[in-house]
């Protein structure tokens, strides 16, 4: 397609602004974490430091960080087998139902967080279950399972079964034949589809509300010290530190996915 | 090679599989209906244990600041999780959650405070564990919101006035009454908590300004006594730029010009007043409502010898000082006083930690609206009504 | 097939060169034991908590005791329809959910088709880095830092005036939720709408070219429809998201700002009446319900 010279400058330019669009509140969190006030004014008057430090040493906050990358890490351990298991299941086998099982998959990542999230509480209401670290991974897993579907069986679709009958036809047993050609295979998808439920986990604010005890996960402390503001200038903090530490995943995604799209990654929702 | 088509073969035996387990599954969920619930306490502690390691609480926003948490932590071992709830209603729910067990304690204001010590939730304490509690102010050793039959259903902490709180380089001359929070002028400048209780701050500025309705307690309120509330509240709603739910809230909308005038807990005026915001706070001419919290033990806390440790730790007169000033309160403990002065010069007196009980009891302390107007009728309406007419007025 | 078969043909003996054998062979056994695992999942927590949900719908609490009663009834159904702040409330928040779709739609497709087509490699990586990021930053506080942005004396008006233009007063309204949503959900509207450019092979564009079309009928008639699966996926989002939020009205709407999600929350939180609630929440269930079976036709399933 022939784009002019002056189209291709005006869509320049909108990229531009809507790169500016995205990134503008982002900067003036950071910009934000050095504010000597806790209350947030335009312009900022002076810079200050001091937030690093009592963040760094604030008790709450740290405990609320080591519960948030527990239930990540678990929900995503979980997205990961189940995701894949289902993403095999619906790849290579034609069944009756099988486009429900897409659907049902999607359903969590297509409803409402408000309604997975109440739905899950009045079930752990109606069954007796005390909130705890294990309702809410069992909340985040089952929105999470699909990242990892999608990935998973994008790049199943992308492969050949060709290749597990050849393995199977050469004489590798089941566990071989996944353990040296399917996994290989898959593992990027893996990567990405696990980082991205991490990232989904880690941020979960609607359905964690609905599904936590007395812990707070790191969204939910961040609510808290927003309510108050108290220490306000300490939640820009652990957001920088955040960026700075998930910065390398996000890169290192952006060159893992290149094969099978940016979508594939994201192809989730944050809530 | 013998062909397989694995998708024939398995076509229908995987969905017979597939519906096999759901059934399985609504049967165990159809069974398993019923929650559990632990026994609840039924003596009072005549000791104070060994800690648990652990406790659980629901807390207004502030009141489990790290410079009195930590050194209990140290102290007792005590590790504190703390809930923060954004009003009394939802302090209710969190603590009936999952069967009551999750939280050990709650800073319950008064208007919570009954709804907990009627419905179970809470169980009765032992005073006497508590040796600060013989320097409370008389007003707050048992006080009818946290004391029922002389059985004591926690104790008293701080307490506070709602103020008015303006911005004093747009609303000229100064307020003196509360009827600048009805007034057109400000359209679009004026922010009140989202909080049904709100209906009470109505009641109160009616009880002054239309004696004929005949309100003397605005928390006893009859249906056409509430009809006139919310009709005010009404004419009220274009007025308001925002019902804050956070403190923060009106916080930022005070500092970027967004609000002017409003009603506020002092908290907001001091951290307004330390950003050098031109504001100020006051209590008009028809006096305040005000919050009275207690520390109110659960009827199936599962840590009560960290809880009572606590219980005392937060009413020794320097931590009293501590949260009074963090949080822009008064004590219920009478000996915070010289400790308040240090940390602040001064700030005894700006608090009225010393007033005499008259200042006191000039302000109406948030309980729960029942159908029971104190007076042997039953004509008034009780909280759920209140709730209703809540989100009217918002809708 | 037979089972004797089955053994004769695996080469290895073993307990697990049997099994690997049998499991082979038995491609429906392998099917269910894939699918057991996700399908408990899914139908013993998922599904049967919005059975429960949905149930609860019927019941009612009651109001002295504030404990659940099973008794039908569809009084809670009666209250929404009977009472104006509610079909407001519905109203307002299907509306808004579809202006920021119809919003973010506009803004992401000329980006996406930058990006896609237009950038070169490097760049692409950049924009893709910029989209990603807000992602990675916690959603409250994205939120939270427009409150500054909209505020009487936040930055947008800091720069009018800058530039001689007066002022806005957009704090704290639906007009502010609009933008903040915009924002909040763009990079789920850019994605699958960049993949979808990206999908559309140059021999199309060059055919539609060579057969005369100018520049903007190629785009209208060739590119739009084959991205438009993209668009409707990226709209599940937008719109899904949007439906069931709480927390931008809390933080940036103003006084008639409440969303369903408010209600419901206040339901479930404050007010301890799940029935309620649970009535309130099929809304957005039967809209998102309609709304995914028009994408589906719409081929975005394929696109998600």
């Amino acid at each position: 397609m022939s784009d002019t010279r002056a189209s291709r400058a005006a869509l320049a330019v909108w990229a531009t602004l809507i790169a500016l669009f995205l990134l503008a509140p982002i900067l003036l969190i950071v910009l934000y974490a050095f504010n000597p006030s806790n209350v947030q004014s335009w312009p900022l008057h002076g810079l200050s430091t001091k937030w690093f430090s009592s963040t760094w040493h604030n008790q709450e906050m740290r405990q609320a960080f080591g519960l948030s990358v527990r239930a990540a890490l678990i929900s995503t351990g979980i997205a990961l087998l189940l995701g894949s298991m289902a993403a095999f299941a619906v790849h290579r086998f034609r069944f009756f139902g099988r486009e429900a099982i897409s659907f049902v998959l999607v359903l969590p990542l297509a409803l409402p967080g408000i309604i997975t999230g109440m739905a899950l509480n009045s079930f752990f209401a109606f069954g007796g279950v005390s909130f705890s670290l294990t309702t809410i991974v069992i909340g985040h897993a089952t929105f999470c399972i699909v990242t990892v579907y999608n990935n998973v069986i994008a790049r199943l679709r992308r492969t050949q079964t060709s290749l597990v009958e050849a393995s199977m036809d050469l004489g590798a047993d089941g566990w071989q034949t996944f353990r040296h050609v399917t996994l290989p295979v898959i593992a990027t998808a893996l990567v990405a589809g696990g980082l991205l439920a991490f990232a989904l986990s880690f941020d979960e604010v609607i359905v964690t509300t609905f599904t936590a005890g007395a812990q707070n996960t790191l969204p939910l402390w961040i609510f808290g010290s927003i309510r108050l503001g108290q220490n306000l200038p300490q939640v820009n903090v652990v957001v920088l530190f955040v960026i700075a530490l998930t910065f390398v995943p996000v890169v290192l995604a952006q060159r893992l996915t290149r094969d099978t799209g940016v979508v594939r990654m994201t192809a989730g929702r944050r809530r | 090679m013998v062909k397989h088509d694995s998708r024939q073969q398995g076509a229908w035996r995987a969905p017979l599989g597939a519906a096999l387990v759901t059934l399985a599954a609504m049967a165990i969920v159809a069974c398993g209906g019923s929650g559990s619930s632990s026994a609840s306490r039924t003596a009072t502690a005549a000791s104070i244990g060994k800690g648990e390691g652990k406790l659980n609480v629901i807390a207004w926003e502030g009141y489990t600041d790290p410079k009195w948490v930590k050194p209990f932590e140290q102290q007792t071992g005590c590790q504190v999780n703390a809930k923060y709830a954004g009003s009394s209603d939802e302090m209710v729910t969190l603590m009936r959650q999952g069967g009551g067990s999750q939280y050990d304690l709650v800073s319950a204001s008064g208007d919570a405070s009954l709804r907990l010590i009627r419905g179970g939730d809470v169980q009765a304490v032992n005073v006497n564990l508590i040796p600060d509690w013989v320097n409370f102010i008389p007003q707050l050793k048992s006080p009818p919101h946290n004391t029922v039959g002389g059985k004591h259903y926690g104790v008293s902490l701080q307490w506070g006035p709602n103020s008015l709180l303006y911005d004093t380089s747009k609303v000229t001359p100064a307020p003196t009454s509360w009827s600048v929070i009805y007034d057109p002028r400000y359209r679009g400048r004026i922010t009140v908590p989202d909080n049904p209780i709100q209906i009470a701050d109505a009641a109160l500025y009616l009880s002054k300004h239309q004696p004929s309705l005949g309100i003397s307690d605005p928390y006893e309120l009859t249906a056409s006594q509430l009809d006139a509330a919310k009709q005010l509240l009404k004419q009220q709603r274009p007025l308001i730029k925002k019902y804050w739910a956070l403190a923060s809230d009106e916080i930022d909308l005070f500092r970027n010009g967004d609000a002017v005038v409003g009603a506020a807990w002092p908290y907001q005026t001091n951290t307004l007043q330390a950003d050098k915001a031109p504001v100020k706070d006051m209590i008009p001419s028809e006096g305040a409502t005000g919050w009275a919290d207690t520390w109110m033990l659960s009827a199936h806390a599962q840590h009560p010898n960290c809880a009572y440790q606590w219980m005392r730790w937060v009413s020794t007169p320097k931590v009293q000082a501590q949260q009074a000033l963090s949080f822009g309160e008064t004590p219920a403990n009478t000996t915070a006083c010289p400790f308040m002065d240090q940390i602040e010069k001064g700030s005894c007196a700006r608090y009225h930690a010393n007033a005499p009980a008259s200042y006191f009891d000039s302000i109406r302390f948030w309980k729960t609206p029942t159908t029971d107007c104190g007076n042997g009728r039953n004509d008034c309406v009780d909280y759920g009504a209140w709730q209703q007419a809540w989100t009217e007025v918002k809708g | 097939m037979s089972a004797e078969a089955t053994v004769r043909r695996a080469p290895r003996g073993g307990l697990r060169g049997r099994a690997s054998a049998v499991l082979f062979r038995r491609a429906w056994l392998r099917a269910v034991l894939l699918l057991s695992a996700p399908g408990a999942w899914f139908v013993l927590i998922y599904l049967a908590a919005l059975a429960i949900l949905f149930v609860s719908a019927f019941w009612r609490v009651d109001g002295f005791t504030g404990k659940l009663v099973h008794a039908w009834n569809v009084d809670n159904f009666r209250q929404l329809v009977e009472n104006p702040t509610y079909r407001t409330i519905a109203l307002r928040t299907i509306g808004i959910a579809a202006a920021v779709t119809v919003t973010d739609a506009l803004l992401a497709i000329p980006f996406a088709y930058f990006a896609a087509r237009l950038a070169s490699r490097r760049l692409q990586a950049v924009l893709f880095v910029i989209v990603l990021v807000p992602l990675w930053t916690s959603y409250l506080v994205r939120v939270y830092a427009w409150r500054l942005i909209l505020a009487k004396d936040g930055i947008v008006n800091w720069a009018l005036h800058g530039i001689g233009l007066g002022s806005v007063d957009v704090a704290y309204s639906n007009w502010a939720m609009w933008i903040v949503f915009s924002y909040i959900w763009l990079p789920f509207m850019i994605l699958p709408v960049w993949v979808a450019f990206e999908r559309v092979p140059a021999s199309f564009l060059e055919a539609s070219a060579d057969l005369g079309a100018r520049a903007r009928t190629t785009f209208r008639r060739v590119l739009l429809p084959l991205v438009l699966p993209g668009v409707v996926a990226g709209s599940i989002f937008t719109f899904s998201l949007t439906l069931g939020d709480f927390i931008t009205p809390t933080l940036v709407g103003g006084a008639g700002s409440d969303f369903i999600g408010n209600v419901v929350y206040r339901n479930v939180g404050i007010a301890s009446n799940v029935p309620f609630a649970a009535a309130f929440a099929t809304i957005p269930l039967l809209v998102m319900a309609v709304y995914l079976a028009i994408a589906r036709r719409l081929g975005a399933f394929e696109a998600l």
